[in-house]
């Protein structure tokens, strides 16, 4: 079946199958940011921008989202190396398979919350799990940015 | 794994209860993350999404929430948290993050009627009826007892808008994790409701302590009464999270917290 969706600003027309995932989707295509870590709803790797809400490419049935816009991290480069930057000074960014997810969610926070309180900025990114490191460098890393200290 | 033959997405909910009926193994779509976890043969998938049952309107008397509304759409309602204390905004904020929040679906957790939601016991807390498309109007409590006897589809589940006060008070292990338990307390005039949930059976109403503390002044002396008739009169039960005893312990503590707060806010 066709799916049309616009990705990054760009229109796309896709062929799926009725059981595919939006996340199988848009790697095949090429959107190799998009990582799949549990497949299950719980890590946060696949992490995409659904409308402007982030929501969970692993879980989205491909079909789910025909006529939706999409934004990965390739549609937002500029400020995804920003926050990178932010993340490796923190040593918070070791295998990096985390990264992309962890970085449409900051996108959000910024775009949700005003200002956040630590507390807020951890709830917030609850839904994000990083094996390598921890999220005190984290909360720092993002603490950072938002205040745009660099 | 799941594997679906067919999709289809209709445009009312008629529509949608005809492919429902056409099928043994048509399945509803509402946010879809828990079909995810399962293993499931689907002949003809039915995507809730195109029926504008993603609201939350308020009228004089109740609030009615569509079945397609996400515990984010929950957890960010000024609406919501209006009301009971904002309890329903609070009995969500721990599930999982903010990404499975905007896709997880309030018809689907209510239908499924599953042993660890945290908003079905906030829910049963308070007045709060569903609407099915074939069986119609139902007391949550009635339905969470009884379950559906036939395919059918939640619609938008109703809540009255009666004044109440509301408190909701879950324990985990981790943040993330599904509760261990979780408890909500209400009160209205010198009523009190009371639901226990993640047992980890179902939640249910604590019927016992409800009638005890009935037009009770509360202080430590009645909390302490009521907290020893909760723990015998709820069945809890072990698995991986925790076993029963501890179950039995937490719910005194859950419901200390929840009922003093509750009448703090009346205070
Ligand atoms: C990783 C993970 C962790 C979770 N942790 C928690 C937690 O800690 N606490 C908690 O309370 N919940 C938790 N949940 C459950 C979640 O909150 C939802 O209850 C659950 O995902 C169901 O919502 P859904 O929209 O994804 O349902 P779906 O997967 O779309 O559907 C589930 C079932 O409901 C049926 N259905 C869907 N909509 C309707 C409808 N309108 N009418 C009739 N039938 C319908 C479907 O056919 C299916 O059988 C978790 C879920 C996941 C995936
Ligand atoms: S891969 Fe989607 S949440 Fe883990
Ligand atoms: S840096 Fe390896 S999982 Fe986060």
């Amino acid at each position: 079946m066709k799916i049309n969706l616009k990705i990054n600003g760009e229109k796309k027309v896709f062929d799926v199958s009725a059981d595919e995932y939006l996340a199988d989707t848009l790697r095949k295509n090429g959107y190799l940011s998009v990582r799949k870590g549990c497949d299950t709803g719980s890590c946060g790797a696949c992490t995409v921008h659904f409308d402007g809400k982030a929501i969970l490419s692993c879980v989205m049935l491909s079909l789910r989202a025909d006529g939706h816009e999409i934004t990965t991290i390739e549609g937002v480069t500029k400020k995804a190396e920003k926050i990178g930057k932010y993340l490796v000074d923190e040593g918070v960014d070791q295998c990096g398979y985390c990264s992309p997810g962890t970085i449409m969610s900051i996108l959000y926070l910024e775009k949700c919350i005003e200002n956040p309180t630590d507390e807020e900025i951890l709830h917030f990114m609850n839904g994000n799990l990083c094996r390598c490191t921890g999220y005190v460098g984290q909360l720092r890393a993002i603490k950072k940015y938002l205040e745009g200290k660099k | 794994m799941i594997s679906i033959k067919e999709y289809v997405a209709p445009k009312t909910l008629d529509e949608a209860l005809k492919v429902l009926e056409s099928s043994k193994k048509a399945t509803i779509i509402g946010g879809g993350a828990f079909l995810k976890l399962g293993s499931i043969n689907i002949s003809k998938a039915i995507d809730l999404s195109k029926l504008n049952l993603d609201f939350i309107k308020e009228y004089d008397n109740k609030i009615e929430i569509g079945a397609m509304a996400t515990f984010g759409d929950i957890e960010r309602s000024k609406v919501l948290k209006k009301y009971f204390n904002n309890a329903l905004g609070l009995s969500v904020k721990d599930i999982v993050g903010v990404q499975l929040r905007n896709m997880v679906t309030v018809g689907a957790t209510v239908y499924s009627r599953y042993g660890f939601s945290d908003i079905l016991t906030c829910l049963l807390s308070l007045d709060t009826k569903v609407s099915l498309k074939k069986q119609g109007e139902i007391s949550l409590e009635k339905f969470l007892i009884e379950g559906s006897n036939k395919k059918d589809i939640l619609e938008k589940i109703i809540i009255s808008k009666d004044g109440r006060k509301a408190s909701f008070k879950s324990m985990r292990n981790s943040k993330g994790d599904y509760a261990i338990l979780n408890l909500s307390v209400s009160k209205k005039d010198d009523t009190y409701l009371i639901a226990v949930g993640a047992r980890p059976n179902r939640a249910t109403l604590a019927y016992e302590t409800i009638k005890y503390l009935k037009g009770k002044h509360i202080d430590e002396t009645v909390i302490k009464k009521a907290c020893e008739i909760i723990e015998d009169e709820i069945t809890f039960g072990s698995n991986i999270r925790a076993n029963k005893e501890y179950r039995k312990g937490l719910s005194k503590v859950l419901l200390k917290r929840a009922l003093t707060e509750v009448v703090n806010y009346e205070n």
